[in-house]
């Protein structure tokens, strides 16, 4: 078993679902030849041929709206969004189209397709390559969005997300395509959908994230370890729709919470998560529920963008002081 | 034909490289001959009989709005032929893509009238057609079918199937980026596809001459490198000449845009009151054009139509109107789970409080 990264996990469940089902199609900008510019695709189109592994024009709406025509007739689309900054002209798509096709025909038609793309800071990309928009997509009914956190997830959840029967929105964190390597089987596994995965057990505080921002939240339960504080540490994974059973267990057990999230604070996820703790898990709070979360700014350019992003520091102070309060 | 290397200069003649084809005349007199494919009592009764439907079908739906019995609905009249025509061009297992003043083409494709008011009152089942299983629902979203025409059209090139993918989408549409895109990759992937532009003049208030420059729509398709044409719209055996020879083309991987010209007598929508931006004068000038009475016409001079077939298909017509508005107003309306229950195949565990929720009316 090889050790891989998370973008090349992504490309390794794509061949998976290719090889197991014709009416997988890839497509999306420099996703053949040049394998995504990531290498997201890497290989796909030797493998599969020029009629399953599509380069598109460039024409996000199109991208999108040419997914629902083809999920709409039984294919199986996965389609690459180059970047997320790039999304806005394919939102039309999803959420007119792809997202209610199915409820707006009462199950006649169906939109099984997956839009896939890179989100979120931390590469010194240029201006609007950085942005984390997955509250938009959770605002949006009818869709399934599912951010992976480490190779062997996005290889599983991939694959997840390409067999399931509704569309999911697939946000790649750039920051982790190559930050680690982990042995991932050729498996055919796919991972749980709409479930949170406990990274770690603890019960002294529960530190609810997902995406990117696992590493920094990992490495604040190992400091917090140091003293004695035992984190447990919750990585949402499908933010919509929301496995809130394992937080409010989670929380009922260390009566404790601090949400991380890349995305800018009023208005991100975390905002959800803390409404339904409020609302289900109130009695066994010990302490107000905390979010720490990009800066309520424009995403800044990239020598700034370290700035931006929650550091370990502010996720310890903010934990430290949620374990500290009387 | 245009020769490859004939496009035009700037000052390019749109009458020469975009011919308007037309067949009958305002008054249906024929022009220039029908071939045997578009002439003949056989052929051209059905399309009576759909036009007249539809017109009739339009009339009872905007009257049941007016009266509280239905929602804000788009009225076709003016239209028939444009919508009527496109349907009679496609094979049955061909893919329709409408906009939302399509009615014509949805009946002749099998969408019920019931189904139609069901829709236009509020109510998803109207777009689970029993009859088209594949062809799309009503888009309101303008042009945004296009796209979708083009994912439809490639998965009938994937899979080896001589079908087409037929998108109607209005003269506003054309403006959207949307329209570019799909007639721009439909073009690259030589995919089996037809739009059709229903340029009825308006967008709700604006005119076509405030949605471009470009003296004809047809010739965007030049941008897209695909073929465009122009057909008079109120002259059904026009549109059905037009229109079938698109389709013919697309099935053989020369995708198409067809234009076809004609005039949305009614408002808007029954939301609009057109007389705020438009002159009765022009509508009531346009009246002189309308496509029933021109294919009437010509019915009648060959001898084809007789007011007593006239009276008789009125009055089918009508008892046919009248049952689906019966069965219309008896459908029993939808439980309120309904809203969850086409949300995902499987409702996610996470949602069975709401629906339980809005199944106790706690709305
Ligand atoms: C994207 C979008 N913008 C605005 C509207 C509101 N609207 C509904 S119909 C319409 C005009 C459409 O004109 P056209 O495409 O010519 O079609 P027609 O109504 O004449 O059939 C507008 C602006 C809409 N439905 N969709
Ligand atoms: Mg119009």
């Amino acid at each position: 078993m090889a050790e891989i990264t998370l973008v090349e996990a992504v490309a390794m469940a794509q061949a998976r679902a290719m090889q197991d089902d014709p009416s997988v199609l890839v497509l999306g900008e420099d996703v053949g030849k040049d394998g995504g510019v990531f290498r997201a695709t890497e290989g796909l189109l030797a493998r599969f041929g020029p009629e399953r592994v599509r380069d598109t024009p460039l024409a996000e709406g199109l991208i999108a709206g040419m997914s629902v025509g083809l999920a709409a007739q039984g294919f199986r689309p996965v389609a690459e969004i180059q970047f997320m900054g790039f999304v806005y002209p394919a939102v039309d798509q999803i959420v007119n189209h792809a997202s209610r096709l199915r409820n707006r025909t009462r199950g006649r038609l169906s939109c099984p397709m997956v839009l896939r793309m890179p989100m979120g800071t931390g590469i010194k990309a240029p201006e609007h390559h950085s942005e984390s928009m997955e509250a938009m997509f959770a605002h949006m009914p009818g869709l399934r969005v599912v951010i992976p956190s480490s190779p062997s997830k996005a290889y599983g959840l991939l694959l997840a997300a390409i067999r399931d029967p509704d569309p999911v929105i697939f946000l790649e964190p750039t920051r982790l395509y190559r930050a680690v390597k982990e042995e991932v089987e050729d498996d055919g596994e796919a991972a749980e959908l709409d479930r949170c995965f406990v990274l770690r057990e603890g019960t002294d505080i529960t530190l609810v994230t997902w995406g990117a921002m696992t590493r920094e939240t990992l490495a604040a339960a190992d400091a917090l370890a140091l003293d004695g504080i035992h984190a447990e540490v919750i990585d949402v994974a499908t933010i919509k729709p929301l496995d809130e059973e394992t937080i409010l267990a989670s929380v009922g057990k260390t009566g404790r919470c601090v949400i991380v999230h890349e995305a800018a604070l009023t208005g991100g996820f975390g905002g959800e998560i803390a409404a339904r703790l409020a609302d289900k898990g109130l009695l066994s709070l010990t302490a107000p529920v905390r979010r720490v979360a990009g800066w309520d700014t424009v995403m800044p350019l990239p020598r700034m963008e370290d700035m931006y992003l929650p550091s370990v520091a502010r996720i310890l102070r903010a934990a430290r002081e949620t374990v500290n309060y009387q | 034909m245009r020769a490859e290397t004939d496009i035009g200069p700037p000052d390019l003649d749109p009458n020469h490289y975009w011919p308007l084809l037309r067949y009958l005349d305002k008054a249906g007199a024929a022009i220039a001959p029908l071939s045997e494919a578009l002439d003949g009592r056989d052929r051209l009764i059905p399309l009576y009989h759909a036009m007249v439907l539809t017109r009739t079908f339009d009339q009872k739906a905007v009257s049941l709005q007016r009266t509280g019995r239905l929602g804000t609905y788009a009225s076709s009249l003016g239209q028939e032929a444009v919508s009527v025509g496109v349907g009679a061009s496609m094979n049955k297992d061909d893919v329709l893509l409408p906009a939302f003043r399509d009615h014509g083409a949805m009946l002749w494709r099998g969408v019920t009238m019931v189904e139609i008011l069901q829709y236009w009152s509020g109510d998803e089942r109207g777009c689970d057609f029993a009859g088209p299983r594949e062809d799309f629902p009503v888009a309101i979203p303008v042009a945004s079918q296009a796209p979708h025409t083009v994912g439809v059209a490639m998965a009938f090139q994937l899979r080896r199937q001589k079908r087409v993918a037929v998108c109607i989408l209005g003269d506003g549409a054309t403006s959207k980026g949307d329209f570019y895109e799909a007639i721009n990759a439909c073009g690259v992937w030589s995919l089996p596809a037809v739009f059709v532009i229903n340029n009825n003049q308006w967008a709700i208030s604006e005119p076509t001459r405030m949605q471009t420059a470009a003296p004809t729509l047809a010739q965007k398709a030049v941008a897209a490198g695909i073929a465009g044409s122009r057909a008079d719209g109120n002259d059904v055996v026009a549109v059905r000449d037009a229109v079938s020879r698109a389709v013919e083309e697309a099935r053989a991987g020369r995708p198409q845009v067809v234009e076809a010209l004609t005039y949305r007598l009614g408002d808007h929508t029954t939301a609009d009151d057109a007389r705020r931006y438009r002159d009765d004068a022009e509508v009531s000038a346009r009246w002189q054009e309308e496509p029933i009475l021109r294919l009437r016409n010509y019915l009648v001079g060959r001898g084809w139509w007789t007011k007593a077939d006239e009276e008789a298909l009125i009055r089918d017509i009508r008892a046919q109107v009248d049952a689906a508005v019966e069965a219309y107003l008896a459908m029993p309306p939808q439980e309120p789970a309904a809203m969850f229950d086409y949300l995902y195949e499987t409702l996610p565990p996470s949602l069975a409080e709401q629906r339980r929720l809005a199944e106790d009316g706690d709305g």
